[in-house]
């Protein structure tokens, strides 16, 4: 298998599409807002089944990438998924989990609500049919939060609605997940689950996920690929290919990446 | 209409609605009630109280400007121009950085100005009535123009209100849902502003925010879930719609305000109430 994605990959970067597996392209991303470059010359190539991890400095326009393959943010460049014979397919379809759902957190919404809401063209107070009601549940099924289908959206932990928003980008299930990481609000034990179930997820259900992250330790533990961002794409690798490049210690600093495994608060920051 | 009355007279044989002014205002209350306990939820849910209340300024600003051209009936000018007047308000709301509750209270407070001087200028005092408001002098014309709009605004919570709610809870959330996020929004606050005009003349300017948001406000304290927050919600409004009609009967008070003043006693009941359900 993993001869095989090597040879894909040395394919696509000779540029002769995604042969024999799925892809997505995200070609010549740049984002001016007002005068300021955010991006510039983003050229990322995805693979299916493959956690690509972002990293970088605060204000490296992460949050900004992911918005503007949502095409919530006015960006130049393409984006093309590639389905697995190769022919592209145009946009994919996207799930997100953004970073900090602001809502109001005293809202009379259950968990129940949120999904029925859209999953069942019927008003959601009016309730959902069994079929609809069983379908929620094999969602939050998937991110271990079956038992918070009956809670009031306002009152779930951070960690808790991060789980019930990636159910939530799983359905329908998407060709390409964007996952935004919360700076606060999770606990580190709420942050190690997320992961764990997002790297299932990624083998499960062969999906091209893109995770920004700030969490460098576990990141180096469960990312397929990481890549360095800085306005523009700075280092594209394996974890250990940009764990050990300079480029990366100039960013963040010495502290916490030199195989310095112990250090729990992740480092860097 | 004549045989709806003795249908009332039959099923509700009661001293306070054997007049027809108070028939009619007791089916008006029957139509206005669900329609403002939906829009209330909606308004409080999207945190707009503020919004329908420029509505309300709007919609004044609009008879003004009605009365003063003169050539349709002041209601249809009126309706028109309230839905531009909250189109208008949406659009700068979502295009500029400046805080909502600024560019709120900007176009309302220029609506109110430019409503006052048109009033005066014409001399007449008698659209005064259009700040207070007069629940019993509803007419049953006035009534079947109720029913039209409380089954439009009905049918369109039921296909909408989905896609309403995800886009309360929020926009970038119900963008990633292939949600059209202003087109939701527009046709909403333009069902508000239509419906805020066409009852200010019954309900009056100063309390018609009121009677929108407080029954909603009321049923957020009580309820964990969206089944139970629009019943609720919806439950209040009759009971403080038609509690009100059959007090301001007896007391001989004000019916709209004394709607009101049911509906906040309910508010602040339900506010104490509040820690043992939330």
């Amino acid at each position: 298998m993993e001869e095989f994605i090597g040879k894909h990959r040395g394919n696509c970067e000779n540029s002769l599409g995604c042969c024999g597996y799925c892809c997505t392209k995200i070609e010549n991303f740049s984002v001016t807002i007002g005068r300021t470059q955010i991006l510039q010359d983003v050229n990322l190539h995805l693979h299916c089944g493959e956690l690509t991890a972002i990293i970088g400095p605060n204000g490296a326009g992460k949050s900004t990438l992911l918005k503007s393959i949502l095409g919530e943010i006015k960006h130049e460049g393409n984006i093309v998924f590639a389905g697995a014979s190769g022919e592209a397919a145009g946009r994919p379809v996207v799930g997100y989990v953004p970073q900090q759902l602001e809502f109001d957190t005293s809202a009379p919404l259950s968990v129940r609500n949120l999904f029925a809401s859209c999953m069942s063209r019927k008003p959601a107070w009016q309730g959902v049919s069994k079929k609809v009601d069983k379908r929620i549940i094999d969602c939050l099924d998937r991110v271990q939060a079956d038992k918070l289908i009956d809670k009031r959206l306002g009152a779930l932990s951070g960690g808790e609605l991060q789980r019930v928003l990636l159910a939530l980008a799983l359905e329908p299930m998407p060709q390409l997940l964007l996952l935004d990481e919360p700076v606060s609000g999770v606990d580190r034990k709420g942050l190690e689950v997320f992961y764990e179930i997002v790297s299932k997820i990624r083998k499960e259900y062969d999906l091209t996920i893109i995770l920004v992250s700030h969490d460098l330790d576990l990141v180096r533990k469960h990312a397929d690929r990481v890549v360095l961002l800085n306005r523009t794409v700075i280092l594209n690798g394996t974890p250990e290919e940009v764990y050990t490049d300079e480029r990366m210690h100039e960013t963040f600093g010495l502290t916490g990446i030199l195989g310095n495994e112990t250090d729990e608060n992740g480092g860097g920051k | 209409m004549e045989q709806i009355y003795k249908i009332l007279d039959i099923i509700l044989p009661f001293s306070w609605l054997s007049y027809e002014f108070m028939k009619n205002a007791f089916l008006a209350i029957l139509l206005i009630a669900p329609v403002f306990g939906i829009l209330g939820t909606i308004i409080v849910n999207n945190r707009m109280a503020f919004f329908s209340d420029a509505l309300g300024h709007g919609a004044f600003t609009g008879i003004a400007i009605g009365t003063a051209i003169g050539i349709f009936q002041p209601m249809w000018s009126a309706i028109v121009f309230s839905i531009a007047f909250s189109v208008l308000i949406t659009i700068v709301k979502n295009k500029t950085k400046t805080s909502t509750d600024t560019v709120i209270g900007v176009f309302s407070s220029a609506a109110i100005a430019l409503g006052v001087v048109l009033i005066y200028s014409k001399g007449s005092g008698k659209y005064s009535s259009v700040l207070v408001g007069d629940l019993l002098s509803i007419s049953a014309g006035e009534v079947g123009l109720l029913l039209i709009i409380a089954i439009v605004i009905i049918v369109l919570w039921l296909m909408f209100y989905n896609k309403i709610l995800l886009v309360s809870l929020n926009q970038s959330l119900a963008k990633s849902r292939g949600i059209n996020t202003i087109a939701v929004e527009l046709a909403f606050t333009s069902a508000i502003a239509v419906v805020v005009t066409v009852s200010i003349q019954w309900i009056g300017l100063l309390i018609i925010n009121s009677l929108l948001v407080l029954p909603a406000a009321a049923a957020r304290n009580v309820s964990t879930n969206a089944r139970q927050y629009n019943i609720i919600a919806l439950l209040i409004s009759f009971v403080s719609g038609i509690g009100g009609l059959i007090m301001s009967y007896y007391l001989d008070t004000a019916t709209g305000a004394t709607i009101v003043i049911i509906a906040a006693v309910i508010y602040f009941i339900t506010l104490g109430l509040r820690k043992r359900f939330i």
